[in-house]
């Protein structure tokens, strides 16, 4: 279980979280929505400890995950970038087999390569395109490559960051399907970042909305369309008019 | 008094920004120098950094050498023709490429070609969130990507500055051999007599200096570029610049160091 209580974060005078409280509870799967700009994806990053907080805590099954042993903490995630963030200098399957051909989950070379082309097919990628270099790909493939790579080491938390941003409709249903799939037989906890509503009833179990730097809404996805909450019907409904302004 | 202190503030601004960037440099080489000597150890990466640094840089380092050298060899034959000195034209050219031309020239290609490219690799990782994703797996950036090509701009630099230096000297040998009449047997002679082993030792050390400025100030300015294109063209434009500069200051450093009485 993920919990995040009071977490604040200032960039300069960007006040972009002002006290997030989450609870993303073990095997579910959590999806955030909120506009552009509403510190999403440094909520994101704060939990990996890509960005460090300022104040508040986020802990991981009771543990604090600042104090935690980094290594340990970063095996039990997966991520999923929203660009894909594939090694340009590597071929496919070293970038799905990253994490085992190096550190504490190393395994020889051969059974990394397998393992690799296992996740690939799992994202429906034959084995050809793993001697491939990810500028070679599309980007749904792209996308798919890291959701492989997210997969490879079988993690028990996955963060997808935007999955479907610039992919056409029939790839992005491909990708929600996918995830959903994965997350279901991984029975991993997921978390994602989406402005995309198709994907958002698609992914999710519960649904939080992200607003000028708190949650305004927390709930199950069965809830979305009568929640009464003026900010989360604004949104899923992508109404100019309402409580969150149009220009930012 | 706005007038005054305007100006002065400014000053103090642009002082204290520079005090800061050496003091975020500075953190940044030594935090690189504690990742050496800490496992795990990347070799894959490490002889990737090699190849890269050292053996794609001999051709420019070996066409700058040569022309330098024979320039050198004109330039002192013209000018000891002056007070009737043209014959120490073979120990000025060892001398003069082997303290300073070489390790300097050489320091100054690697910072146009290998400090650039190493730059603007990793601010577009930066830009594309491939270093995040290396934390996400698990994977030091520092220890991924910065220790492979220190290391390599250590080892690999004064090996580079070696090859300029006998390059250059080849290159004022050629020209004073077949330009200016010199005897082939005497000018390797006087050459090798007038080395001494602090020459070359003060040549491969300043080259290990020099590697490891341009190494550091390239992943400096990469892990630490702005957003976007602009963002690594700046982290390149940076690196190269800080790189030079630091290579000549610190060659003038090294020559007090090895050679003032």
């Amino acid at each position: 279980m993920i919990t995040l209580t009071g977490v604040h974060k200032t960039f300069g005078t960007n006040r972009v979280l002002r006290g997030v409280d989450l609870t993303i509870d073990s095997g579910t799967s959590m999806v955030i929505i909120g506009g552009s700009g509403s510190g999403k994806s440094v909520l994101l990053k704060c939990i990996l400890g890509l960005v460090k907080h300022d104040s508040g805590t986020i802990a991981l099954d009771g543990q604090d995950v600042t104090r935690a042993d980094r290594d340990a903490f970063l095996a039990r995630f997966g991520m999923l970038f929203q660009g894909g963030a594939l090694f340009d200098s590597l071929p496919v399957w070293q970038n799905v087999a990253f994490r085992l051909l190096r550190g504490s989950l190393k395994r020889p070379k051969s059974e990394a390569r397998e393992i690799a082309i296992e996740k690939l097919r799992r994202v429906g990628l034959t084995p050809d395109v793993a001697d491939k270099f990810p500028a070679e790909l599309s980007g749904g493939m792209q996308k798919r490559v890291g959701l492989a790579r997210a997969i490879a080491a079988e993690p028990e938390i996955i963060f997808f960051d935007e999955p479907t941003t610039g992919l056409d409709p029939i790839m992005a249903g491909v990708i929600n399907d996918l995830i959903r799939e994965i997350v279901t037989e991984m029975g991993a906890t997921a978390m994602t970042i989406t402005h995309d509503m198709t994907s958002v009833r698609a992914i999710a179990d519960n649904i939080a909305m992200l607003h000028d730097g708190v949650i305004k809404w927390t709930g199950p996805v069965t809830r979305l369309d009568d929640s009464g909450d003026p900010y989360l019907d604004q949104f899923i409904h992508g109404r100019a008019e309402g409580p969150i302004a149009a220009v930012r | 008094m706005s007038v005054l202190t305007k100006p002065l503030g400014a000053l103090g601004r642009a002082v204290l920004s520079a005090l800061a960037m050496i003091g975020r440099v500075a953190l940044f080489a030594l935090d690189a120098f504690s990742h050496m000597v800490r496992p795990p150890f990347y070799a894959r990466e490490m002889l990737a950094a090699l190849f890269q640094i050292g053996w794609l840089s001999l051709p420019v380092v070996g066409l700058t050498a040569i022309f330098t050298g024979g320039a050198l060899a004109l330039q002192i034959y013209a000018g000891g023709a002056r007070f009737n000195a043209e014959a120490v034209v073979p120990q000025i050219v060892a001398i003069g490429m082997v303290r300073e031309l070489g390790p300097v020239l050489v320091g100054l290609m690697i910072a146009a070609r290998v400090t650039s490219s190493i730059a603007a690799e990793i601010a577009t990782m930066k830009v594309t969130e491939q270093i995040d994703a290396l934390v996400t797996l698990s994977t030091h950036p520092m220890k991924y990507l910065t220790v492979p090509r220190l290391l390599a701009g250590l080892i690999v630099v004064p090996v580079l500055v070696g090859i300029g230096d006998v390059i250059g000297v080849f290159g004022g040998y050629a020209v004073a051999v077949n330009n200016l009449n010199f005897n082939a047997a005497t000018y390797l002679k006087n050459t090798v007599d007038f080395l001494e082993p602090l020459d070359i030792v003060s040549s491969l050390v300043k080259g290990a200096v020099f590697g490891g400025i341009a190494t550091v100030m390239g992943c400096f300015y990469g892990m630490n570029s702005g957003r976007g294109a602009q963002g690594v063209g700046g982290a390149t434009k940076g690196s190269v610049q800080a790189a030079a500069i630091l290579i000549l200051a610190a060659n003038f450093l090294l020559t007090g160091l090895f050679f003032s009485v």
